[in-house]
């Protein structure tokens, strides 16, 4: 099943899709739980395990996903766990949980909805771009497909109800994920993110809850899900807070451009000099080295290869798709060796 | 260290170093009244003449210049502080009886056992929800379905084997066996 996975990679490593220049990607993603059912935290082995089955079973159904695969975390080992990790199709905790759990993964990867998490549900919509008006509607056929074969858990004052009361009302999480390295080299960062906090937004690392922002590479999305509608949530990000953020970004990129174009281009040169010389690199200056190049290629500065193959290396050198593409488990000085060797010959026959 | 070139002779004891020194001194002096144990309590009286007194907890305590804190003195404190708290309802240790989860379960793990944890804890969980929400109470937005919630397969299956199993656990052979039938008539659907 798995397998399946490493040889294609996600419609979010298009790199396409509107803003793409500054949003990497976008999503939305659903809580919901089972009526008249245990939420995990006091569900006994038995419940888990039962609640798995069945979900498993209709969140593959054809009229909910079509084509679906469906993958038992529980059994999976840790590699392929945090593949999954890696490619945004679980969170860190489904993949470090316990108990029978899973996910259910559309064929093109932009539908995954993850079992027993902390919810018993987590539907979520993922696509390169700033496209949440699209997400929105793959995520809620998804709901209304589901709603029809399962009750949910649902109270008429607190909307769909929640393991933890934070998520309860609307059960919705919209994340967008920015790349914004000329606010982080002006200085700006800080700003933004302030700003993002007063407006109640939690501002993240790339991959979720308690990461760092590696690569320029923040993640913004709501906090706040009950007293205001899925449609009001995702228009105030898609009309007004990521916009307001992408034009900052820009006009930082082009104060760069005019006021210090050399050691931009200096910057963007170099880390393509490491990445394609070094002989043990760890992912995370890998990721750190991607992000002048990838402000390179939108600004038409950086030409030896395209976003597309940028994505694919800032996928394939993270520590699981390594392990993956290599068949086995490496530690951390072999997986730095390994890392530069795939660099070197990933990008060595490119134009220059 | 050098000053152009000209090592500095005099050195300046650190008046800092000085106040550490007798601290010291202080710290390992023993009781004046008892000579036998530390002295922890040191006093400075004013009146009738500026005096250091230098005593073991138990001395000080027999001259009335403090009240040791004991054992009971800090329950009866805690216990006041708890029937406050409770008469304020944010203590008080409510149990669901669907999941068996109570509020201080809750307030330690930070998730719910159940759906109906909402109703039996409303009272404590309101609060932290407007907080956590902007002042929303009242949701907006989708509803499932409109209407009735539908009545699942697999759900229907998953309630159904619960309660074979507990009955069994209970020893209930002829409710195991009519809940078995049921299971048998739902699978062949």
């Amino acid at each position: 099943m798995i397998e399946k996975l490493v040889k294609t990679t996600g419609e979010w490593l298009k790199g396409e899709g509107p803003s793409s220049d500054v949003v990497v990607s976008s999503r939305i993603r659903l809580a919901r739980n089972l009526a008249e059912q245990p939420f995990l935290l006091t569900a006994s082995a038995g419940d888990r395990a039962e609640i798995y089955r069945s979900l498993a079973g209709e969140t593959s159904n054809d009229v909910v996903i079509p084509d679906a695969m469906v993958v038992d975390i529980d059994e999976a080992d840790e590699i392929d766990r945090n593949l999954l990790v890696e490619r945004h199709l679980i969170s860190r905790q489904h993949a470090a949980g316990e108990g029978p759990r899973g996910v259910t993964i559309s064929p093109d990867e932009t539908q995954a909805i993850m079992i027993n998490e902390e919810d018993h549900l987590r539907i979520q919509s993922l696509r390169s771009g700033l496209q949440l008006e699209l997400l929105w509607h793959e995520v809620n056929e998804i709901d209304e497909a589901l709603a029809n074969r399962v009750p949910f858990a649902f109270d008429e004052q607190l909307g769909y109800l929640t393991a933890c009361p934070t998520n309860v009302g609307t059960g919705i999480r919209v994340s967008v994920m920015l790349h914004l390295p000329a606010l982080r080299l002006t200085k700006e960062i800080e700003r933004v993110a302030r700003a993002a906090r007063d407006l109640r937004l939690a501002v993240r690392g790339s991959y979720g809850e308690g990461t760092e922002a590696v690569g320029d590479l923040y993640q913004i999305s709501n906090q706040t899900t009950l007293g205001k509608s899925e449609e009001s949530i995702i228009e105030t990000f898609s009309r007004t807070i990521i916009p307001k953020i992408v034009e900052y970004e820009r006009a930082a990129r082009e104060t760069l451009m005019k006021q210090h174009s050399s050691q931009l281009d200096d910057k963007i040169w170099r880390s393509y000099g490491l990445l394609t010389n070094a002989r043990m690199i760890s992912s995370g200056e890998t990721q750190s080295l991607l992000s002048p190049i990838r402000m390179g290629i939108h600004l038409d500065r950086f030409h030896a290869f395209d976003i597309r193959t940028l994505n694919e290396i800032f996928l394939y050198t993270q520590p699981a798709h390594l392990q993956k593409r290599l068949g086995k488990k490496l530690d951390d000085d072999e997986r730095a060796a390994a890392r530069a060797d795939y660099l070197r010959e990933r990008l060595a026959s490119k134009p220059k | 260290m050098t000053l152009n070139g000209i090592n500095p002779t005099v050195k300046i004891e650190n008046p800092l170093g000085t106040a550490k020194k007798l601290h010291k001194m202080i710290t390992k002096m023993n009781c004046q009244h008892c000579n036998k144990s530390r002295a922890t309590v040191h006093i400075t009286d004013t009146v009738p003449e500026r005096k250091e007194r230098h005593l073991c907890e138990d001395c000080a305590e027999k001259e009335g210049v403090i009240i040791k804190p004991n054992q009971h003195t800090t329950n009866e404190i805690l216990q006041q502080f708890i029937k406050q708290k409770i008469g304020l309802g944010l203590t008080e240790n409510v149990v669901c009886p669907q999941c068996g989860l109570s509020f201080q379960e809750f307030q330690v793990k930070g998730q719910l056992g159940c759906p109906h944890d909402y109703e039996v804890f409303k009272a404590q969980l309101m609060p932290l929800i407007e907080r956590a929400h902007e002042g929303g109470t009242k949701h907006v937005g989708k509803k499932p379905g409109g209407g009735t919630p539908p009545q699942n397969l697999h759900t229907g299956l998953l309630k159904l084997r619960r309660e074979l199993q507990d009955a069994i656990q209970q020893e209930n052979y002829e409710l195991a066996a009519r809940v078995r039938d049921q299971i048998r008539n739902l699978e062949q659907q």
